[in-house]
Protein backbone atom coordinates (compact mmCIF):
# COMPACT_ATOMS: atom_id res chain seq x y z
CA UNK A 1 0.00 0.00 0.00
CA UNK A 2 2.36 2.89 0.86
CA UNK A 3 6.28 2.43 0.53
CA UNK A 4 6.49 3.34 4.48
CA UNK A 5 4.64 1.24 6.85
CA UNK A 6 1.94 2.73 8.61
CA UNK A 7 1.63 2.57 12.08
CA UNK A 8 -0.53 4.05 14.97
CA UNK A 9 0.77 4.40 18.64
CA UNK A 10 -0.17 6.73 21.94
CA UNK A 11 1.76 6.21 24.95
CA UNK A 12 0.30 7.52 28.33
CA UNK A 13 -2.67 9.38 27.30
CA UNK A 14 -5.20 11.03 29.07
CA UNK A 15 -8.68 12.73 27.90
CA UNK A 16 -10.56 15.54 29.56
CA UNK A 17 -14.47 16.43 28.72
CA UNK A 18 -14.86 20.03 30.21
CA UNK A 19 -14.16 18.75 34.27
CA UNK A 20 -14.31 14.99 33.73
CA UNK A 21 -11.15 13.06 33.39
CA UNK A 22 -12.74 10.18 31.09
CA UNK A 23 -9.66 8.10 31.28
CA UNK A 24 -6.11 8.00 31.61
CA UNK A 25 -2.99 6.38 31.17
CA UNK A 26 -3.94 4.86 28.10
CA UNK A 27 -1.39 3.29 25.98
CA UNK A 28 -2.27 1.33 22.75
CA UNK A 29 -0.15 0.51 19.33
CA UNK A 30 -1.08 -1.20 16.14
CA UNK A 31 1.16 -1.71 13.64
CA UNK A 32 0.23 -2.79 10.03
CA UNK A 33 -1.48 -5.36 9.29
CA UNK A 34 -3.06 -4.90 12.51
CA UNK A 35 -6.88 -4.48 13.80
CA UNK A 36 -8.38 -3.47 16.85
CA UNK A 37 -11.02 -2.97 18.87
CA UNK A 38 -11.94 -0.36 20.92
CA UNK A 39 -14.76 -1.62 23.36
CA UNK A 40 -16.56 0.09 26.24
CA UNK A 41 -20.22 1.38 27.00
CA UNK A 42 -21.86 4.42 25.78
CA UNK A 43 -19.72 7.61 26.60
CA UNK A 44 -16.84 5.86 28.03
CA UNK A 45 -14.87 8.14 25.74
CA UNK A 46 -14.85 6.02 22.52
CA UNK A 47 -15.25 8.58 20.32
CA UNK A 48 -12.58 11.33 22.07
CA UNK A 49 -10.18 8.65 21.73
CA UNK A 50 -10.94 8.05 18.04
CA UNK A 51 -10.63 11.71 17.58
CA UNK A 52 -7.38 11.92 19.62
CA UNK A 53 -6.16 9.52 17.26
CA UNK A 54 -7.29 10.59 14.54
CA UNK A 55 -5.67 14.36 15.60
CA UNK A 56 -8.63 16.23 15.42
CA UNK A 57 -8.22 16.86 19.26
CA UNK A 58 -5.27 17.31 21.66
CA UNK A 59 -4.75 14.47 24.67
CA UNK A 60 -5.19 15.93 27.62
CA UNK A 61 -1.78 14.11 28.35
CA UNK A 62 0.41 11.87 26.59
CA UNK A 63 1.35 11.69 22.96
CA UNK A 64 0.02 10.16 19.44
CA UNK A 65 2.54 9.33 16.65
CA UNK A 66 1.17 8.32 13.37
CA UNK A 67 2.71 7.26 10.14
CA UNK A 68 0.09 6.92 6.86
CA UNK A 69 -3.01 8.57 5.56
CA UNK A 70 -5.60 8.04 7.79
CA UNK A 71 -9.54 7.94 7.13
CA UNK A 72 -12.01 8.31 9.70
CA UNK A 73 -16.21 7.08 9.98
CA UNK A 74 -17.65 8.94 12.24
CA UNK A 75 -21.38 9.19 13.10
CA UNK A 76 -21.43 12.34 10.60
CA UNK A 77 -21.35 11.47 6.98
CA UNK A 78 -20.42 14.44 5.48
CA UNK A 79 -21.99 13.88 2.14
CA UNK A 80 -24.42 16.60 1.00
CA UNK A 81 -28.08 15.74 1.73
CA UNK A 82 -29.94 16.95 -0.74
CA UNK A 83 -28.07 15.31 -3.46
CA UNK A 84 -28.04 12.20 -5.17
CA UNK A 85 -25.72 9.91 -3.34
CA UNK A 86 -23.41 9.39 -6.56
CA UNK A 87 -23.04 13.08 -6.79
CA UNK A 88 -22.30 13.20 -2.93
CA UNK A 89 -19.65 10.97 -3.37
CA UNK A 90 -18.20 12.22 -6.13
CA UNK A 91 -17.26 15.30 -4.38
CA UNK A 92 -14.78 12.72 -2.08
CA UNK A 93 -13.62 10.88 -5.12
CA UNK A 94 -12.53 14.57 -6.98
CA UNK A 95 -10.48 15.50 -3.66
CA UNK A 96 -9.30 12.51 -3.10
CA UNK A 97 -8.23 11.57 -6.31
CA UNK A 98 -9.66 7.89 -6.29
CA UNK A 99 -9.30 6.17 -9.38
CA UNK A 100 -12.60 5.44 -11.30
CA UNK A 101 -13.27 1.85 -10.69
CA UNK A 102 -12.08 1.91 -6.92
CA UNK A 103 -15.29 3.68 -6.19
CA UNK A 104 -17.48 1.50 -8.06
CA UNK A 105 -15.77 -1.99 -6.28
CA UNK A 106 -16.51 -0.30 -2.59
CA UNK A 107 -20.31 0.72 -3.68
CA UNK A 108 -20.54 -2.53 -5.19
CA UNK A 109 -19.19 -4.44 -2.39
CA UNK A 110 -21.10 -2.37 0.59
CA UNK A 111 -24.58 -3.00 -1.47
CA UNK A 112 -25.26 0.81 -2.62
CA UNK A 113 -24.64 0.56 -6.28
CA UNK A 114 -28.21 0.82 -6.90
CA UNK A 115 -28.82 3.99 -4.88
CA UNK A 116 -26.99 6.24 -6.94
CA UNK A 117 -29.80 7.96 -7.82
CA UNK A 118 -31.52 8.60 -4.65
CA UNK A 119 -30.96 11.71 -2.98
CA UNK A 120 -29.12 11.05 0.48
CA UNK A 121 -31.54 12.45 2.66
CA UNK A 122 -33.85 9.59 1.58
CA UNK A 123 -31.32 6.88 2.32
CA UNK A 124 -32.04 4.86 5.97
CA UNK A 125 -29.95 4.84 9.08
CA UNK A 126 -28.34 1.86 7.79
CA UNK A 127 -27.84 2.93 3.73
CA UNK A 128 -26.24 6.37 4.97
CA UNK A 129 -23.63 4.35 7.43
CA UNK A 130 -23.06 1.99 4.32
CA UNK A 131 -22.61 5.02 2.36
CA UNK A 132 -20.01 6.89 4.74
CA UNK A 133 -17.91 3.90 4.89
CA UNK A 134 -17.84 3.77 0.74
CA UNK A 135 -16.56 7.42 1.05
CA UNK A 136 -14.26 6.14 3.93
CA UNK A 137 -12.52 3.01 2.06
CA UNK A 138 -12.47 4.73 -1.11
CA UNK A 139 -10.00 6.85 0.13
CA UNK A 140 -7.10 4.56 -0.46
CA UNK A 141 -5.72 5.11 3.03
CA UNK A 142 -3.89 2.81 4.96
CA UNK A 143 -5.44 3.58 8.14
CA UNK A 144 -8.83 3.27 9.11
CA UNK A 145 -10.43 4.88 11.78
CA UNK A 146 -13.93 3.94 12.22
CA UNK A 147 -16.20 5.06 14.89
CA UNK A 148 -19.23 2.82 16.15
CA UNK A 149 -19.60 1.44 11.94
CA UNK A 150 -21.78 -1.58 12.99
CA UNK A 151 -24.28 1.26 14.02
CA UNK A 152 -27.67 0.88 12.03
CA UNK A 153 -26.56 -2.17 10.37
CA UNK A 154 -28.23 -5.44 9.52
CA UNK A 155 -26.65 -8.55 10.38
CA UNK A 156 -25.46 -8.92 6.42
CA UNK A 157 -24.10 -5.59 6.78
CA UNK A 158 -22.12 -6.61 9.88
CA UNK A 159 -21.20 -9.35 8.15
CA UNK A 160 -19.59 -7.51 4.66
CA UNK A 161 -17.75 -4.50 7.22
CA UNK A 162 -15.82 -7.32 8.80
CA UNK A 163 -15.34 -9.18 5.72
CA UNK A 164 -13.97 -5.46 4.42
CA UNK A 165 -11.86 -4.65 7.84
CA UNK A 166 -9.87 -8.42 7.62
CA UNK A 167 -9.32 -7.75 3.87
CA UNK A 168 -7.88 -4.02 4.47
CA UNK A 169 -5.64 -5.58 7.43
CA UNK A 170 -4.51 -8.76 4.98
CA UNK A 171 -3.43 -6.17 2.29
CA UNK A 172 -1.60 -4.33 4.87
CA UNK A 173 -3.82 -1.49 5.67
CA UNK A 174 -4.87 -1.09 10.07
CA UNK A 175 -7.97 -0.37 11.05
CA UNK A 176 -8.92 0.95 14.76
CA UNK A 177 -12.31 -0.11 15.18
CA UNK A 178 -14.80 1.48 18.07
CA UNK A 179 -17.67 -0.62 18.42
CA UNK A 180 -20.12 -1.52 21.93
CA UNK A 181 -21.10 -4.54 19.68
CA UNK A 182 -19.02 -7.26 19.20
CA UNK A 183 -16.95 -7.73 16.25
CA UNK A 184 -15.91 -10.65 14.48
CA UNK A 185 -12.37 -10.10 12.77
CA UNK A 186 -9.93 -13.08 12.42
CA UNK A 187 -6.83 -11.86 14.51
CA UNK A 188 -8.63 -9.08 16.09
CA UNK A 189 -7.00 -6.95 19.23
CA UNK A 190 -9.02 -6.07 21.93
CA UNK A 191 -8.75 -2.98 24.27
CA UNK A 192 -11.20 -2.15 26.96
CA UNK A 193 -11.64 1.45 27.50
CA UNK A 194 -13.38 0.23 31.15
CA UNK A 195 -9.43 -0.34 32.06
CA UNK A 196 -8.65 2.81 31.89
CA UNK A 197 -11.14 4.73 33.59
CA UNK A 198 -10.50 6.04 36.67
CA UNK B 1 -8.54 19.31 -5.14
CA UNK B 2 -8.65 22.54 -3.75
CA UNK B 3 -10.41 23.22 -7.41
CA UNK B 4 -13.40 20.70 -6.55
CA UNK B 5 -13.73 22.55 -3.06
CA UNK B 6 -14.21 25.77 -4.64
CA UNK B 7 -16.61 24.05 -7.07
CA UNK B 8 -18.73 22.68 -4.52
CA UNK B 9 -18.79 25.64 -2.25
CA UNK B 10 -20.17 28.07 -5.53
CA UNK B 11 -22.78 25.34 -6.21
CA UNK B 12 -24.30 25.19 -2.35
CA UNK B 13 -23.63 28.92 -1.98
CA UNK B 14 -26.06 29.69 -5.18
CA UNK B 15 -27.93 27.13 -5.44
CA UNK B 16 -31.31 27.29 -3.61
CA UNK B 17 -32.58 24.37 -2.01
CA UNK B 18 -32.39 24.03 1.86
CA UNK B 19 -29.76 26.51 2.58
CA UNK B 20 -31.91 29.28 0.71
CA UNK B 21 -29.59 30.40 -2.52
CA UNK B 22 -28.29 33.84 -3.55
CA UNK B 23 -31.25 35.02 -4.92
CA UNK B 24 -32.31 36.30 -1.48
CA UNK B 25 -29.91 38.71 -0.48
CA UNK B 26 -29.95 40.07 -3.61
CA UNK B 27 -34.05 40.51 -3.34
CA UNK B 28 -33.76 41.96 0.28
CA UNK B 29 -31.21 44.35 -1.54
CA UNK B 30 -33.53 45.43 -4.21
CA UNK B 31 -36.17 45.82 -1.67
CA UNK B 32 -34.42 48.52 0.68
CA UNK B 33 -33.61 50.62 -2.50
CA UNK B 34 -37.00 50.25 -3.43
CA UNK B 35 -38.73 51.21 -0.06
CA UNK B 36 -36.20 54.42 0.45
CA UNK B 37 -38.08 56.57 -1.54
CA UNK B 38 -41.29 55.57 -0.17
CA UNK B 39 -40.22 56.90 2.78
CA UNK B 40 -38.45 59.94 2.51
CA UNK B 41 -40.33 60.93 -0.18
CA UNK B 42 -40.28 61.63 -4.15
CA UNK B 43 -37.49 64.39 -3.60
CA UNK B 44 -35.34 63.63 -6.65
CA UNK B 45 -32.47 65.94 -5.41
CA UNK B 46 -32.51 64.03 -2.06
CA UNK B 47 -32.57 60.97 -3.12
CA UNK B 48 -29.68 61.56 -5.61
CA UNK B 49 -27.43 63.06 -2.76
CA UNK B 50 -27.87 59.97 0.11
CA UNK B 51 -28.92 56.76 -2.49
CA UNK B 52 -25.49 56.10 -2.89
CA UNK B 53 -24.97 55.43 1.39
CA UNK B 54 -28.40 53.74 1.29
CA UNK B 55 -26.83 51.05 -1.49
CA UNK B 56 -23.64 51.08 0.70
CA UNK B 57 -26.36 50.48 3.83
CA UNK B 58 -27.99 47.82 1.92
CA UNK B 59 -25.59 45.69 1.08
CA UNK B 60 -24.53 45.56 4.26
CA UNK B 61 -27.76 44.04 6.04
CA UNK B 62 -27.84 42.06 3.07
CA UNK B 63 -24.24 40.61 3.55
CA UNK B 64 -25.84 39.00 6.73
CA UNK B 65 -28.09 37.28 5.22
CA UNK B 66 -26.13 34.25 3.96
CA UNK B 67 -24.08 34.16 7.24
CA UNK B 68 -25.72 31.23 8.94
CA UNK B 69 -25.07 29.25 5.95
CA UNK B 70 -21.14 29.78 5.21
CA UNK B 71 -20.12 27.81 7.66
CA UNK B 72 -22.10 25.76 10.18
CA UNK B 73 -24.11 23.25 7.77
CA UNK B 74 -20.53 21.53 6.97
CA UNK B 75 -19.02 22.16 10.26
CA UNK B 76 -21.96 20.09 11.42
CA UNK B 77 -22.26 17.25 8.62
CA UNK B 78 -18.26 16.26 9.55
CA UNK B 79 -16.39 18.00 5.99
CA UNK B 80 -13.95 20.16 7.92
CA UNK B 81 -12.92 17.24 10.47
CA UNK B 82 -12.50 15.24 6.98
CA UNK B 83 -10.64 17.50 5.11
CA UNK B 84 -8.64 18.11 8.48
CA UNK B 85 -8.00 14.22 8.28
CA UNK B 86 -6.95 14.98 4.55
CA UNK B 87 -4.27 17.43 5.85
CA UNK B 88 -6.15 20.39 3.94
CA UNK B 89 -5.47 23.22 6.83
CA UNK B 90 -8.94 25.47 7.54
CA UNK B 91 -7.02 28.32 6.07
CA UNK B 92 -7.08 26.90 2.28
CA UNK B 93 -10.49 25.61 2.97
CA UNK B 94 -11.79 29.31 4.55
CA UNK B 95 -9.47 31.39 1.98
CA UNK B 96 -11.65 29.53 -0.60
CA UNK B 97 -15.25 29.66 0.88
CA UNK B 98 -14.07 33.46 0.84
CA UNK B 99 -14.01 33.58 -2.59
CA UNK B 100 -16.79 31.40 -3.62
CA UNK B 101 -18.74 33.69 -1.15
CA UNK B 102 -17.71 36.86 -3.03
CA UNK B 103 -18.20 35.19 -6.39
CA UNK B 104 -22.22 34.37 -4.93
CA UNK B 105 -23.07 37.58 -2.68
CA UNK B 106 -21.05 40.50 -4.42
CA UNK B 107 -21.51 39.78 -8.10
CA UNK B 108 -25.07 39.24 -8.15
CA UNK B 109 -25.17 42.21 -5.85
CA UNK B 110 -23.00 44.39 -8.05
CA UNK B 111 -25.34 43.57 -11.03
CA UNK B 112 -28.13 44.25 -9.20
CA UNK B 113 -26.65 47.77 -8.16
CA UNK B 114 -27.77 49.61 -11.60
CA UNK B 115 -31.58 48.80 -10.62
CA UNK B 116 -31.09 50.21 -7.38
CA UNK B 117 -28.99 53.28 -8.91
CA UNK B 118 -32.36 53.62 -10.90
CA UNK B 119 -34.92 53.20 -8.43
CA UNK B 120 -32.71 55.83 -6.19
CA UNK B 121 -32.36 58.12 -9.21
CA UNK B 122 -28.50 58.32 -9.02
CA UNK B 123 -26.38 59.83 -11.90
CA UNK B 124 -24.25 57.56 -14.24
CA UNK B 125 -20.91 59.00 -12.58
CA UNK B 126 -22.16 57.86 -9.27
CA UNK B 127 -23.45 54.76 -10.34
CA UNK B 128 -19.78 54.49 -11.42
CA UNK B 129 -18.11 55.08 -8.26
CA UNK B 130 -20.63 53.18 -6.23
CA UNK B 131 -19.76 50.50 -8.33
CA UNK B 132 -16.25 50.49 -8.04
CA UNK B 133 -16.38 51.12 -4.32
CA UNK B 134 -17.94 47.54 -3.98
CA UNK B 135 -15.52 46.24 -6.55
CA UNK B 136 -12.92 47.21 -3.86
CA UNK B 137 -15.41 47.02 -0.58
CA UNK B 138 -17.34 43.18 -1.03
CA UNK B 139 -14.07 41.30 -0.89
CA UNK B 140 -13.19 42.70 2.43
CA UNK B 141 -17.03 42.26 3.74
CA UNK B 142 -16.53 38.48 2.26
CA UNK B 143 -13.92 37.99 4.32
CA UNK B 144 -15.48 39.12 7.21
CA UNK B 145 -18.60 36.79 6.42
CA UNK B 146 -16.62 33.77 6.37
CA UNK B 147 -14.65 34.90 9.85
CA UNK B 148 -17.76 35.63 11.56
CA UNK B 149 -19.75 32.73 10.63
CA UNK B 150 -16.63 30.61 11.60
CA UNK B 151 -16.56 32.16 14.70
CA UNK B 152 -20.33 32.26 15.71
CA UNK B 153 -20.37 28.30 13.91
CA UNK B 154 -22.30 25.99 16.61
CA UNK B 155 -23.22 28.63 19.03
CA UNK B 156 -26.57 28.77 19.79
CA UNK B 157 -28.16 31.79 18.23
CA UNK B 158 -25.14 31.90 16.53
CA UNK B 159 -26.90 33.49 13.22
CA UNK B 160 -28.06 36.75 15.40
CA UNK B 161 -24.96 37.36 16.84
CA UNK B 162 -23.21 37.14 13.57
CA UNK B 163 -25.16 40.03 12.28
CA UNK B 164 -24.60 41.65 15.23
CA UNK B 165 -20.90 40.83 15.37
CA UNK B 166 -20.29 41.75 11.35
CA UNK B 167 -21.57 45.23 11.59
CA UNK B 168 -19.18 46.94 13.70
CA UNK B 169 -16.40 45.57 11.98
CA UNK B 170 -17.69 46.51 8.54
CA UNK B 171 -18.36 50.28 9.79
CA UNK B 172 -14.50 50.67 7.96
CA UNK B 173 -15.62 49.62 4.83
CA UNK B 174 -18.95 51.71 5.00
CA UNK B 175 -16.76 55.07 6.04
CA UNK B 176 -14.67 54.89 3.35
CA UNK B 177 -17.05 53.07 0.75
CA UNK B 178 -19.40 55.81 1.29
CA UNK B 179 -17.33 58.48 1.48
CA UNK B 180 -15.88 57.98 -1.83
CA UNK B 181 -19.19 59.12 -3.46
CA UNK B 182 -19.52 62.42 -1.41
CA UNK B 183 -16.26 63.65 -2.60
CA UNK B 184 -16.05 61.50 -5.75
CA UNK B 185 -12.55 60.77 -4.79
CA UNK B 186 -10.21 58.59 -5.63
CA UNK B 187 -8.98 58.35 -2.54
CA UNK B 188 -12.04 56.71 -0.86
CA UNK B 189 -11.84 54.38 -3.16
CA UNK B 190 -8.25 53.43 -2.37
CA UNK B 191 -8.95 53.20 1.20
CA UNK B 192 -11.76 50.73 0.81
CA UNK B 193 -9.36 48.71 -0.82
CA UNK B 194 -7.02 48.72 1.43
CA UNK B 195 -9.13 48.10 4.62
CA UNK B 196 -11.11 44.99 2.52
CA UNK B 197 -7.21 43.65 1.40
CA UNK B 198 -6.76 44.03 5.36
CA UNK B 199 -9.87 42.08 5.81
CA UNK B 200 -8.85 39.41 3.23
CA UNK B 201 -5.80 38.66 4.30
CA UNK B 202 -6.17 38.00 8.09
CA UNK B 203 -9.70 36.97 7.59
CA UNK B 204 -8.59 33.03 6.92
CA UNK B 205 -6.41 32.69 9.56
CA UNK B 206 -8.80 33.87 12.25
CA UNK B 207 -11.63 31.48 10.48
CA UNK B 208 -8.77 28.54 10.74
CA UNK B 209 -8.13 29.17 14.04
CA UNK B 210 -11.81 29.25 15.41
CA UNK B 211 -13.10 26.09 13.52
CA UNK B 212 -9.65 24.38 15.39
CA UNK B 213 -10.60 25.97 18.99
CA UNK B 214 -14.54 24.48 18.13
CA UNK B 215 -12.94 21.02 18.11
CA UNK B 216 -11.46 20.57 21.81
Amino acid sequence: MNATRAFLRATDIACRRGERLLFARLSLAVEAGEALHLAGANGIGKSSLMRILAGLMRPFAGEVEREGAMALLDERPALDTHLPLGRALDFWREVDATPAGRLDTVLTEVGLHDLLDVPVRYLSTGQRKRAALARTIAQGSPVWLLDEPLNGLDTASVAVVEKLVAQHCADGGLCVLASHQPVAVPGLKRLELAEFVL
Amino acid sequence: MIWAILKRDVVLLLGGGRRGGALLPILFFLAVAMLYPFAVGPDGQLLARTGGGVVWVAALLAAILPLDRLVEPDLEAGFFDQWALRGLAEEWICAVRILAHWLCFAVPLMLATPIAAVLLGLSGEQLLTLELGLLAGTPGLAALGVAVAAVTAGLRGGAALAGLLILPLAVPLLIFGAGSLSTGGEGGLALTGAASLVLVALSPFAAGAALRAARE
